[in-house]
């Protein structure tokens, strides 16, 4: 036996992955910073997904290589990227037009904590001496018309950060349609958290356990529509 | 004949006033127009309050303003970012106000202000603190924040080439909140990497009309924010 405790579930590129499969040909999304961002790598071949960054810009491509990029063609993390053939440029208030107008397909956000009714804090901790900001999270979440979280199942203090009520100053009310993290896959339902996929080897008791409200398991006529 | 074109940056922010409201462009350091920031620094104008998605970064641009202690209040949506030191020690020691705005409320509530809108509804921070206080309207059963439109005394603003009726247009993102604040300004003041001839800039791609702007700079090589940061850079 080696002293490396081997980790149960997914690894963030896995939990990429694994919502790049469920993003269907076509669709326009936005993906916020960090985990989100490793989708485009994952998306299946012969699919082709259109990029958004609330910047200004739809059609967005990777990283420029080393010394290629434009300082002013960023992202919204404010990192340099490529406009991909086809692309299209447009002001702020346009770029907002296609969120809150509903115009957009998709977005993958990370997340502080979520709520068994869909709420989302993900903009502050509330900390007193923080610096308050915001950017387009509330937007987003207000106006894009799936919103899928991508997050670790607990904090790194092993925290639930699926919960009855968030405790955060919240992002958006009953705005989330589905959440993956490295466990499993869950939907907010009318019925509150629903299990729709459990990672490899991790068990229902398991993610049940490290799940701040009701888990609702896989209906057996569910389970067996998801092996046909 | 109209020729909005000026000498040089210190003429362009020669009449920005203490306690003027300034719309600066930009979305980081794509769009900032460093050298008008940079001449009104120098023009020592005080107690401004500034709309601009971000404070800056290190100590050039919109970061030096701030640290010259010229700007009473920030209107901005994202206030801390990479390199973002001077902004939050102002504002954690109570030197500098922050009205915090979510980003597409910010965006519209410029172009609102631009457009003879006084206000608006949003369903964009229905629920969160940054919805506390104001006015709710259910429209369709879903709740709405009221937003208000918001205007300035000037706009300082880039863009890659004018023509001399004001005629901008603007480099990839560069072209961010730029658009909207030409619009809302009183005097919108824009510097551009080259002047063309009128009649040169195809009228099918022209991103602001030249009645928007008042005022143009010609800054042939204009400075990245980036660069002068990783050059230790502090302005003045």
């Amino acid at each position: 036996m080696n002293t490396v405790t081997s980790k149960i579930g997914l690894t963030r590129e896995q939990m990429a992955q694994r919502v790049a499969l469920d993003i269907p040909d076509g669709s326009y999304v936005n993906l916020g910073i960090g985990i989100p961002e490793l989708v485009t790598r994952f998306v299946p071949e012969g699919r082709e997904l259109i990029y958004h960054t609330e910047n200004g810009l739809l059609g967005m491509g990777p990283s420029p290589e080393t010394g290629m990029g434009d300082p002013e063609l960023i992202n919204a993390g404010k990192r340099q990227v490529t406009a991909l053939p086809g692309a299209a440029y447009f002001h702020q208030a346009d770029s907002f037009a296609m969120i809150r107008g509903g115009h957009l397909d998709l977005c993958v956000l990370g997340a502080l904590q979520v709520s068994e009714k869909g709420d989302i804090a993900n903009w502050s901790t509330g900390a007193p001496d923080a610096i308050p900001a915001v950017g387009g999270a509330m937007d987003l979440v207000a106006g894009v018309k799936s919103i899928y979280v991508i997050t670790q199942h607990c904090t790194k203090h092993g925290r639930p950060k699926l919960v009855a009520e968030c405790t955060y100053p919240l992002t958006g009310l009953a705005v989330i349609d589905r959440i993956y993290t490295d466990l499993a896959v869950i939907d907010i339902t009318p019925r509150g958290f629903q299990l729709v996929e459990l990672s490899p080897g991790v068990s229902f008791d398991y993610v049940r356990e490290r799940t701040g409200a009701r888990l609702l398991p896989i209906e057996e006529d569910q389970r067996m529509a998801g092996y046909e | 004949m109209i020729n909005k074109q000026v000498a040089d940056a210190a003429e362009a922010v020669a009449d920005i006033f203490d306690g003027a409201t300034v719309m600066i462009g930009g979305f980081g350091e794509a769009g900032s127009p460093i050298e008008l920031i940079h001449a009104l620094i120098d023009q020592g104008a005080a107690g401004l309050t500034v709309v601009n998605n971000n404070t800056g970064s290190g100590e050039v641009g919109l970061a030096a303003l701030i640290k010259a202690g010229r700007v009473a209040k920030m209107i901005c949506s994202y206030p801390r970012s990479l390199n973002s030191t001077v902004f939050p020690e102002m504002y954690r020691s109570g030197q500098i106000q922050l009205e915090l705005v979510p980003q597409g409320t910010l965006a519209e509530r410029i172009r609102a202000g631009g457009a003879g809108i006084p206000a608006f509804y949003t369903p964009t921070s229905v629920g969160t603190p940054l919805g506390e206080g104001k006015e709710l309207r259910r429209f369709d059963g879903r709740d709405y924040v009221l937003e208000y439109g918001l205007t300035a005394d000037f706009a300082l603003i880039k863009g890659l080439a004018a023509d001399p009726l004001g005629n901008v247009i603007y480099n990839k993102t560069a072209r961010n909140f730029t658009p909207v604040m030409a619009t809302a300004a009183t005097t919108t003041i824009v510097q551009v990497t080259s002047l063309v001839a009128k009649g040169e800039l195809d009228p099918e791609s022209i991103i602001t009309p030249g009645i928007f702007v008042h005022r143009i700079v010609r800054v042939g090589e204009p400075a990245y924010e980036s660069v002068l940061v990783a050059k230790g850079v502090s302005y003045p």
